[in-house]
């Protein structure tokens, strides 16, 4: 019998994660260090605006681009953390997470065959995403000594005159590399040479350490026209589970997105977006505290491994780890399987991530301290054996 | 030493060696530090922080609201640090509004507290006025909640 699912859906493999996930899942008594969320729960003040807004009864749909408070509150933010103005009316729509602002953007913008440049390893989402979209997934290599930067001499390499979109991903999932601002001047002046539509995933931009700033290729002198500022409240605030996110471009690109979501999705969850408006207007200080954490238990993680002899660079940014476990002489996969199997300590192969990430595990830093020091010791007993 | 402070507050029996890795540190460095604020005078001491329903559970917390009239020499100082003197005394605070010193004092029972209240505190010549408040159950203490809160289920591998 041919096969009655789709072929472009048939294409796609099984994530490598999920696999993962399930050996995880039936076993007991495993600390991981798998989690790619937050360990906090969402400050209360952002959970009890939530509880508030049902009791009043908010509970209808909203406007399909979102709620406009929402929308007022977001351009707020954007304005003053980005540099980025944006007019709520039409140029901000209200997504189910940055994961449907992905799939609405590629959607709306590729036609089949488009090809889509990527930097790897990356974001578990953007290959399979651009293929659901009839597009062609380009990857582009970053590099451990070069601490996971997207360099513009790489993207040259990988252009096409069929590339249509570049899509960003700074602080980076799962390396935490972030981008020094002269070479994403480089990568806008190549997108702007190439004529290429900047879709930049910004999900993890709060979590820059040691007072580092950020900064968004759409803020750079002739980006914002060609750029599409992804973002959302998973990471920063705590919000994984609200499954709230946001989308700001040139207003063509949002109509166009939100025929989409207006079809498929018709608006993100109410209550979460009266969450939204919460995190956004009163999350400051909620949001620096657990920032302080994570900085305190990444520096926690990287002195610990490397003492171990596991060789760790410090990322500046999100709430992971990217350690070099090719010293073991071991697979990233069959070092992370035997891991779990002789000390019940979950991390992510390097390859859920791209090809590229072979050689290079993930481990979260977003757990409990006490986790990860016992997770840690298993790690460098394991390595030493 | 802002983060230094900040997790000593949340945690001081953590394990030296540990800061040391938190702070990106030398050990040596932080027993230094400490050493200093501790000279300082910026750490006064450590607790623990019981839960009193678990332990000791006869104990009483009254919370004194006291009227003085301040000195022409040394204000509220002199008379609070009479009152902070008796050990029943955990805390004395000068406030804003209605009163001038808040007074936490501590007791094995109401009748210590209250013979405290009426032999020593009350008699104080500059004390116009006292009203003694108990503790009744707490909720949260030091930033600590007293109820044990579940922590909701994660998956354990995500994307």
């Amino acid at each position: 019998m041919s096969s009655r699912i789709a072929e472009h859906v048939r294409s796609i493999p099984r994530s490598g994660i999920r696999d993962f996930f399930e050996i995880v899942q039936s076993m007991k008594g495993v600390i991981s260090l798998g989690i790619g969320e937050p360990d906090f729960v969402t400050p209360w003040h952002i959970r009890e605006a939530a509880v508030y807004s049902l009791e009043k009864g908010r509970t209808g749909y909203t406007s399909n681009l979102g709620d406009p408070r929402l929308r007022r509150s977001i351009a707020k933010y954007v304005e003053k953390h980005f540099s980025l103005a944006y007019n709520p009316h039409d140029e901000i729509i209200v997504t189910v997470g940055v994961s449907e602002g992905i799939d609405l953007a590629l959607r709306a913008l590729l036609n089949p065959g488009d090809e889509v440049l990527y930097h790897e390893p990356c974001y578990v989402s953007y290959a399979p995403s651009i293929a659901l979209a009839r597009g062609k997934a380009v990857p582009v290599v970053t590099r451990a000594e070069d601490e996971f930067v997207l360099r513009a001499a790489d993207l040259e390499k990988a252009v096409t005159p069929r590339t249509r979109l570049l899509m960003l991903s700074f602080p980076t999932n799962p390396t935490g590399a972030v981008m020094p601002p002269d070479e994403l001047a480089k990568i806008a002046a190549f997108a702007v040479k190439h004529d290429l539509v900047v879709l930049t995933d910004e999900i993890y931009s709060e979590l820059t350490y040691d007072a580092l700033p950020h900064h968004s290729i759409a803020a750079l002198p002739g980006m914002k026209e060609r750029t599409l500022f992804l973002h959302g409240f998973s990471k920063a605030f705590a919000m994984t589970g609200w499954r709230i996110g946001f989308a700001c471009g040139p207003s063509d690109i949002i109509e166009a997105m939100m025929k989409i979501h207006q079809y498929s999705i018709m608006c993100a969850s109410t209550m979460a977006q009266e969450a939204a408006i919460e995190a956004l207007e009163r999350g400051q200080r909620s949001m620096e505290r657990m920032r302080e954490e994570y900085r305190l238990r990444r520096n926690f993680i990287v002195s610990s491994l490397n003492e171990a002899g596991i060789p760790c660079h410090l990322p500046k940014g999100a709430f992971y780890v990217f350690p070099d476990i090719r010293g073991t002489g071991m697979t990233s996969k069959d070092f992370s399987l035997a891991l779990l199997k002789e000390k019940n300590v979950a991390v992510v192969p390097g390859t859920a991530f791209g090809a590229s990430g072979e050689g290079y595990v993930r481990c979260s830093y977003a757990a409990a301290l006490d986790q990860i020091k016992i997770a840690v010791e298993r790690i460098a007993e394991f390595v030493k054996k | 030493m802002d983060s230094l402070i900040r997790i000593l507050r949340q945690n001081s029996a953590i394990p030296r060696a540990d800061l040391a890795r938190l702070l990106g540190l030398t050990e040596a460095d932080v027993v230094a530090q400490i050493a200093k604020l501790e000279a300082d005078g910026v750490i006064l001491g450590y607790h623990a922080v019981i839960n009193s329903d678990k332990w000791d559970a006869e104990a009483v917390t009254a919370a004194i609201e006291v009227r003085v009239s301040p000195e022409r020499e040394g204000g509220f100082d002199r008379i609070a640090s009479r009152i902070a003197g008796f050990e029943e005394v955990e805390s004395v605070y000068l406030m804003s509004g209605g009163y001038d010193l808040l007074v936490i004092v501590n007791g094995n029972n109401l009748r210590e507290v209250a013979s405290f209240v009426a032999a020593k505190l009350s008699t104080i010549e500059s004390v116009l006025s006292c009203a003694t408040r108990f503790r009744l159950k707490t909720y949260k203490e030091n930033g600590l909640h007293h109820a044990q809160e579940e922590v909701p289920e994660r998956l354990s591998v995500t994307p």
